[in-house]
């Protein structure tokens, strides 16, 4: 019944073409074999090769890889305890402290985040490093891990859980076998969520970041900072499809598993 | 298990992430506040005073000594501040004018399409978003080149005659922003308008209101929460954006998260950048509160 | 108003527990639940008996599903115990008690099959796999849901997953089952068949059910007793027949059933009513009341004859105009208005009977009934 008009059609088109322009024109340009980007020298994959041989972007990118799998877990655990308590305790002192720390990170500016944990470190004279960053990372993307399960929390149905504990299950049990498979979806999405936003990450990174502990955004956007640079491209296409492939891979997955036994909506 | 009196797991469950982030989150924070009102120093941390807790009681009064309100005094004084958080707002209230605009109509074309090919606009919205922030950005800087594709086609349309300089403008800016914050306002918008109850919309066409006016007094009223929500979720963060600025824009009227970052590792003055900072949150609690209100009163009422 | 006595002892026109175990299984004393300022559950007293099939009735907000959760253990009582075969639950925690309950909702674990739901509760039992199989099986057979094990809830029928939902509770083998309008989702000819098959596993198993219902047909079909709830309080307990045929307050007669009620005082002799709108009325049985306290004599629609001429008797009739007639086809229902304005409704089956008679509206009528029909009631 419902009608899609004309204006709904280009609206959407137009919208998502103006998404994924920049990223196509990107990729493009990482395979012309000219430096500059007037000139269209044909295909080559010469930057690639020099990519390869980075030896300096290629640690960044294995520590950016590393300090995004703990975080994320981290936050994911975190974020996860956090929505369980919002959602299940009621009314309880200090709730609209634990509320706003937990919602203010989601829209504070980077640098204002990454600025206040620096000084945190320098104050209680912590080396800062890679154990600094994964700190700072699993802070920041905690916040959108509780916002995620806890939306997934609101609208699960108790019912389940008092038929569980009223089976013999113990409210342990109940957790275990009821409530966590039925989450689960949401917490895997927030620990995708987690990762990416670490592994993106530029501004918190730098402020909380030490000696050997440099990360590819950190990397790329000393080397950009003075103009478009082709390995950089090859960089960023890479990453590009690494990402893509991964999140269609995700939402394939989502689908299949959404098709079998989705709770029923009684 | 929501009426069951406090047990020792609740309690846990709560201590955990709240212990941390007392002590990541407000900490810190505190300590930017502090540190505010400190001088710098060229000493290892670079401000004076600090706190000395092996001084005792004495080391407590020379630190409360040692705290001034120059670095206010300084944000006062110098209008570089002034005119950097004038621009900050100015640019956050401008484009998220101009999402609103853009995205409304493409999340109100994701709401009405069919169920099923919805999922798939949704993961098609969302795929840029999870590629990196810092690589989109950069695309554009490929794009708004002098030589780059963009002037190439402007060229080629003979729009212009010489081609234009994006970079280094308060133009690219906007681009850089509306670009990568389209999927925040697009989406909390969506969901808001795929809940629309149609029978609503049904209902006005069978009182007799043409299109245009349902659109007017039904549809948009209704999704005024999605509004909010998109709108505090670009507004905020925008204000205090650094990569888009300091990628595509110029330093010569930086934003507030430039100058803050300026203060911090150029000038090295961290009692300065942490004061502007302070300013900063103080400026942007205020809507943050609000949407915390309105958020807990809309849970009470549903 | 004082509420029912703990203990009002089933009748003997409830044939299952004349030969049963009249045990006391479940006594619950004095029982209030408060939720803010609203009292869902007033100082309740209550007493159930092993192998006894209790309805819990009354109007939606009255307080049965609060009483039920109270039992179940989801909810803590701000007063009053509940004691199950001698133990008091209150420090048992839901997990713990020999009862199990049966959501509304069903509440059918989503990601798991058939089989895994049902055995979900053995499973936390800690019984061996091979005895979980068994009764499993056992129990899905008793329920004729057989083939369908290996489902997923989101695959069956509405009255598939309610079978599903009392396989899950039953395979426990509870002390008390409590039912939370088990039917209530049902269509109507699936739910007089499930109806039925409730009952014959009740009698079957010899267990004990206590079922939660708004609809009074469906209680006084199933019911060996029927509890009366309004706001919290137990306004009758009794066996059906008894409720239906000697309902203890105005209130119970008119909740159950349809109702006439006269107001008038106790006459002299104690054995009549005066002062009521259909003038004097007798009764067959003298009242337990002084003379001159106000009353009310309770008549069911079915008890009232109805004549075009002025009937013999002088007393217990009426005369009246039809203004309306309900037609149900098995009975009409005739909606007549007597001098002082109020409505009389008589209920006569459609048999052809009463001498052929059958009015129409707008024509004057005479009501009348035999001094045993009414019911006196004090309050």
């Amino acid at each position: 019944m419902r009608k899609v008009s004309a204006f709904n059609i280009l609206a959407i088109v137009l919208g998502i073409a103006f998404l994924y322009l920049p990223i196509v024109i990107l990729v493009i340009y990482s395979f012309n074999a000219s430096r500059l980007v007037a000139v269209w020298g044909g295909w080559s994959t010469q930057w690639y090769a020099e990519l390869a041989g980075d030896a300096e972007i290629l640690q960044a990118a294995f520590i950016s890889l590393r300090v995004a799998l703990v975080s994320a877990s981290a936050a994911t655990v975190l974020g996860t305890l956090a929505a369980v308590a919002l959602v299940r305790l009621g009314r309880f002192r200090g709730r609209l402290l634990f509320a706003s720390m937990i919602y203010a990170p989601l829209v504070m500016p980077e640098v204002i985040t990454g600025l206040s944990m620096l000084l945190l470190f320098v104050a209680f004279a912590v080396d800062r490093g890679f154990w600094t960053v994964i700190i700072a990372h699993t802070t920041m993307a905690m916040c959108f891990v509780t916002v995620i399960v806890q939306s997934r929390l609101v609208d699960f149905d108790m019912s389940l859980e008092e038929a569980a504990m009223d089976l013999g299950a113990s409210p342990l049990r109940t957790f275990l076998s009821v409530t966590l498979p039925l989450i689960v979806p949401a917490i895997a999405a927030a620990w995708m969520l987690a990762f990416a936003l670490s592994l993106d990450d530029l501004v918190i990174a730098s402020f909380t970041t030490g000696p050997g502990a440099t990360t590819l955004p950190i990397r790329i956007y000393s080397a950009v900072r003075l103009g478009v640079k082709p390995e950089i491209n090859a960089v960023c296409s890479i990453f590009v499809g690494v990402v893509g492939v991964a999140v269609l891979a995700a939402s394939l997955l989502a689908k299949i598993s959404g098709a079998r036994g989705t709770p029923a909506r009684l | 298990m929501k009426n069951q009196p406090g047990s020792l797991w609740q309690r846990f469950t709560l201590a955990f992430p709240y212990a941390w982030l007392v002590a990541f989150f407000l900490v810190p924070f505190l300590i930017v506040l502090k540190i505010s009102f400190s001088q710098g120093a060229i000493a290892l941390p670079p401000y004076r005073p600090v706190l000395d807790l092996t001084a005792g009681w004495r080391g407590i009064e020379m630190f409360l000594a040692g705290l001034s309100l120059d670095n206010y005094r300084l944000l006062g004084s110098d209008s570089l501040y002034l005119l950097s958080y004038l621009k900050s707002l100015q640019i956050a209230a401008f484009s998220t004018l101009i999402l609103l605009i853009i995205g409304y109509p493409i999340a109100y074309g994701m709401a009405r399409t069919p169920r099923r090919l919805q999922a798939v606009l949704v993961v098609l919205v969302m795929l840029p978003f999870w590629t990196s922030f810092l690589i989109r950005i950069y695309a554009w800087m490929n794009i708004l080149q002098r030589d780059g594709p963009l002037n190439e086609l402007l060229m080629a349309l003979h729009v212009v005659s010489t081609p234009p300089v994006w970079l280094a403008t308060d133009t690219a800016i906007y681009i850089g922003i509306v670009y990568s914050y389209l999927p925040f306002m697009v989406l909390p918008l969506y969901a808001v308008l795929e809940k629309l109850d149609e029978s609503l919309l049904e209902a006005a066409a069978d009182l007799g209101c043409p299109r245009w006016k349902t659109f007017w007094l039904v549809t948009i009223p209704l999704s005024s929460p999605g509004v909010l929500a998109g709108v505090l979720l670009c507004l905020i963060p925008i204000v205090g954006e650094f990569v888009i600025p300091d990628l595509l824009g110029g330093s010569r009227a930086p934003m507030i998260g430039q100058t803050i970052w300026m203060e911090f590792f150029g000038n090295k003055d961290w009692p300065a950048a942490s004061a502007v900072a302070v300013v900063l949150v103080c400026l942007l609690v205020t809507p943050i509160v609000l949407f915390q209100h309105l958020a807990m009163r809309s849970e009470e009422r549903s | 108003m004082p509420s029912v006595e703990a203990g009002d002892r089933p009748t003997k026109s409830s044939p299952t527990l004349a030969t049963g175990d009249s045990r006391r299984l479940l006594r619950i004393e004095g029982l209030s639940k408060r939720f803010g300022n609203f009292t869902a559950v007033d100082r309740l007293s209550l007493d159930i008996y092993t192998g006894e099939f209790f309805a819990l009735l009354g109007p939606s907000g009255c307080g049965k599903t609060t009483l039920l959760r109270l039992i179940a253990g989801f909810e803590r009582p701000n007063a009053g115990r509940i004691v199950l075969d001698g133990v008091d639950l209150a420090p048992v925690p839901p997990h713990r008690r020999p009862v199990n309950m049966m959501f509304q909702s069903y509440a059918l674990f989503p990601h798991l099959t058939v089989e895994a739901n049902v055995a979900f509760g053995l499973k936390q039992e800690g019984l061996p796999r091979g005895e979980i199989a068994g009764r499993v099986a056992d129990m899905l057979a008793l329920v004729k849901l057989e083939s369908l094990g290996t489902r997923k809830p989101s695959e069956l029928s509405g009255g598939q997953r309610q079978r599903v939902a009392l396989a899950r509770c039953l395979v426990k083998r509870p002390r008390v089952l409590l039912l939370d309008e088990p039917l209530a989702a049902l269509d109507k000819k699936l739910r007089d068949s499930t109806r039925f098959e409730l009952m014959e596993l009740q009698r079957h198993l010899g267990l004990t059910f206590v079922i939660v219902t708004h609809d009074q047909s469906e209680a006084m079909i199933v019911a060996d007793r029927i509890g009366v709830m309004d706001r919290g309080r137990l306004m009758q307990v009794a066996a059906p027949d008894e409720i239906y045929e000697r309902p203890n307050s105005r209130w119970v007669a008119d909740f159950i059933g349809d109702i006439n009620l006269f107001e008038g005082r106790v006459g002299d002799d104690r054995l009549s009513v005066e002062g009521t709108a259909a003038g004097r009325l007798r009764v067959a049985a003298p009242i337990e009341a002084e003379p001159r306290t106000p009353v009310w004599i309770a008549v069911r629609p079915e008890r009232i004859r109805l004549s075009r001429d002025k009937p013999p008797e002088p007393e217990n009739c009426v005369s009246g105009t039809i203004v309306e007639i309900g037609y149900l086809g098995d009975l009409s229902i005739y909606h007549v208005r007597i001098a002082d304005g109020s409505r009389v409704k008589a209920a006569v089956a459609n048999t052809g009977g009463n001498g052929g008679y059958s009015p129409r509206a707008a024509e004057s009528v005479w009501l009348s009934f035999a001094p045993e029909a009414p019911i006196v009631l004090t309050r």
